[in-house]
């Protein structure tokens, strides 16, 4: 019984961070149409840019600049690589994206090296632990929950409550609509990037204590995002949290079933069986667009 | 001067010519219809209007401002606004936030502001659902406000896209054949609507095919035919000119008993 909720809270945990990226994907892929293969390097890079800069300055300031940073960067992508794109596909953005991910990892390598890094604890240490139902816990795996929990939460009450947030899910329900009540349609797809990049460095930070922050961390996340966003359903953010924290779970069990070396297995394989068998996903409606159609 | 001037606007798509030099001149305060039949170029010339299209040709002018070249966007911040013959609404947001999203050009809260919440974009955003619901009770609708837009009959979708229209606070709002699909009932509620809206100052250029709707409310009539303008006048005139009545309406009583 332990056993299985040590299992349950490893599975929420990286789950929460798969949400997280899970929305990044939807963010942009709602605003531009684009599936943002980039979308584990924000991740990668929230967590180096907070490691460096936590060697000087307080952990939570760090956090916070390296959020804005990479923010920045994720509108700086959008406007370098995308604004001057638009009449071109989706499918040559897609692989833009690709070819970026590729490229951030590269500088990433020469910037930080290939050495495993992580922040510090943010409370405790590593071998600090809260009992929760029995279970042991660090707590930092509360940090993580927490933040996932406040992120999807402020997400919704920005997405209904607040003139950009409307905006946003209007240029994506649609554009031309949108454009011509007076919504600068491309600066909300700028605003997009970087809602999803600064969100992507703040799962980043959080789970560098736990997970570490490696070059090479973001292909695996973004792969696993995806998946969940796929499982819950490509274009709605909240979905995405279920589909998130199915794959973690889902991850987390296998390991008492498969060999814990092929636990990634699982997450490819709910990808797949979605594309085939369910392209809209668990809560989509087979109308709206679809993977296919991409 | 007029608050919107059309100049020698032409427009090819490929080697179809859809608009052939055509000029005209919406007056303040008017209701003025553009009629003419199937291809005669009327949605062309509203989306050169609006911006969704680049004339290969010629100059538009909102208000002395020449706006051929702009963004949507941008002509929308100059008061013109729009509905579609399709009605383009967001249709997995509520009929309020519909109207909501058609306020954005008057909401003051920047992307930070929104970001945190801050109470000054909480005092507004209360601001703006009062704004929105008065827009919505001014079509009748408010008692749909919180309604998926996406689930309306069609007749409200259009009343939807109008009180969004009106949301904007144009002074040129654009209708693209406002009454069809509508019955002779809400057809006579749009009369009254459209006149309300004009009495208030907002000028209407609008295409439509109804002619007991066009000769009823309309100050100013242009006919298009092929790309050119054939004829321009108010209702009495054009109902009468022999051009109209032998190119678009093809017999005299068509134009009579219509």
């Amino acid at each position: 019984m332990v056993q299985a909720l040590q299992y349950f809270f490893s599975g929420i945990t990286v789950g929460s961070v798969y949400a997280i990226v899970a929305i990044g994907f939807n963010i942009i892929y709602s605003a531009t149409g684009v599936l943002n293969f980039a979308q584990g390097e924000f991740v990668m890079l929230g967590g180096m840019v907070a490691i460096t800069l936590a060697s000087f300055l307080p952990v939570p300031v760090a956090v916070a600049v390296a959020v804005a940073i990479v923010t920045l960067f994720g509108c700086g992508l959008e406007l370098v690589f995308f604004r001057r794109l638009r009449s071109h596909s989706i499918l040559h953005m897609i692989i833009i994206t690709i070819g970026l991910s590729i490229v951030i990892q590269e500088l990433a390598l020469h910037v930080w090296d290939e050495k495993v890094r992580s922040l510090p604890y943010f409370t405790g240490n590593e071998a600090s632990s809260v009992k929760l139902l029995g279970a042991a816990l660090s707590p930092q795996v509360i940090w993580v929950l927490g933040t996932a929990a406040i992120v999807v939460a402020l997400l919704q009450l920005f997405y209904k409550r607040t003139l950009y947030g409307r905006a946003m899910r209007a240029c994506s329900s649609n554009p031309e609509a949108a454009m011509l009540v007076g919504i600068n349609t491309g600066n909300m797809r700028t605003a997009a990037f970087g809602l999803s990049a600064g969100l992507g460095a703040l799962a980043g930070c959080v789970i560098s204590p736990i997970s570490m922050t490696h070059y090479e961390m973001g292909p695996g996340l973004a792969i696993k995002g995806f998946a969940a966003a796929v499982l819950g359903g490509l274009g709605n953010p909240m979905a995405a949290v279920v589909g998130g924290l199915m794959v973690g779970l889902i991850e987390a069990f296998s390991v008492s079933v498969i060999p814990s070396a092929f636990k990634d297995v699982a997450a490819f394989a709910i990808l797949l069986a979605m594309l085939f068998l369910r392209p809209h996903g668990l809560f989509g409606r087979p109308s709206g667009v679809s993977v296919r159609e991409v | 001067m007029a608050l919107l001037e059309a100049e020698n606007v032409r427009q090819c798509f490929g080697g179809l010519v859809a608009l052939n030099g055509v000029s005209f001149e919406v007056r303040r305060g008017q209701i003025m219809a553009i009629i003419g039949p199937n291809g005669a170029g009327k949605t062309t010339l509203f989306n050169i209007v609006c911006g969704l299209i680049n004339p290969t040709d010629g100059v538009v002018r909102m208000d002395g401002k020449v706006i051929t070249g702009l963004k949507p966007f941008q002509i929308a911040a100059l008061g013109v606004s729009r509905t579609f013959q399709n009605v383009s609404l967001f249709p997995h947001m509520t009929v309020l936030e519909n109207v909501l999203v058609g306020r954005h050009l008057h909401g003051r809260a920047g992307l930070i502001g929104c970001a945190l919440r801050l109470p000054t974009q909480r005092r507004e955003e209360k601001a703006m659902v009062e704004q929105a619901s008065r827009f919505l009770e001014e079509v009748g609708l408010a008692e749909k406000a919180q309604h998926s837009a996406g689930g309306l009959s069609l007749g409200q979708r259009r009343l939807v896209e109008l009180a969004r229209a009106l949301g904007t606070e144009p002074r040129l709002l654009l209708l693209d054949e406002p009454a069809s699909g509508l019955n002779t009932k809400e057809t006579d509620n749009l009369a009254k609507t459209l006149r309300r809206i004009r009495d208030r100052g907002i000028t209407l250029l609008m295409v439509e095919h109804d002619m007991s709707l066009v000769m009823d409310i309309a100050d100013e009539i242009l006919v298009l035919d092929f790309g050119v303008k054939i004829a321009e006048g108010p209702p009495a005139q054009v109902r009468s000119d022999p051009k109209v009545i032998a190119v678009y309406l093809g017999e005299k009583e068509n134009v009579a008993s219509g």
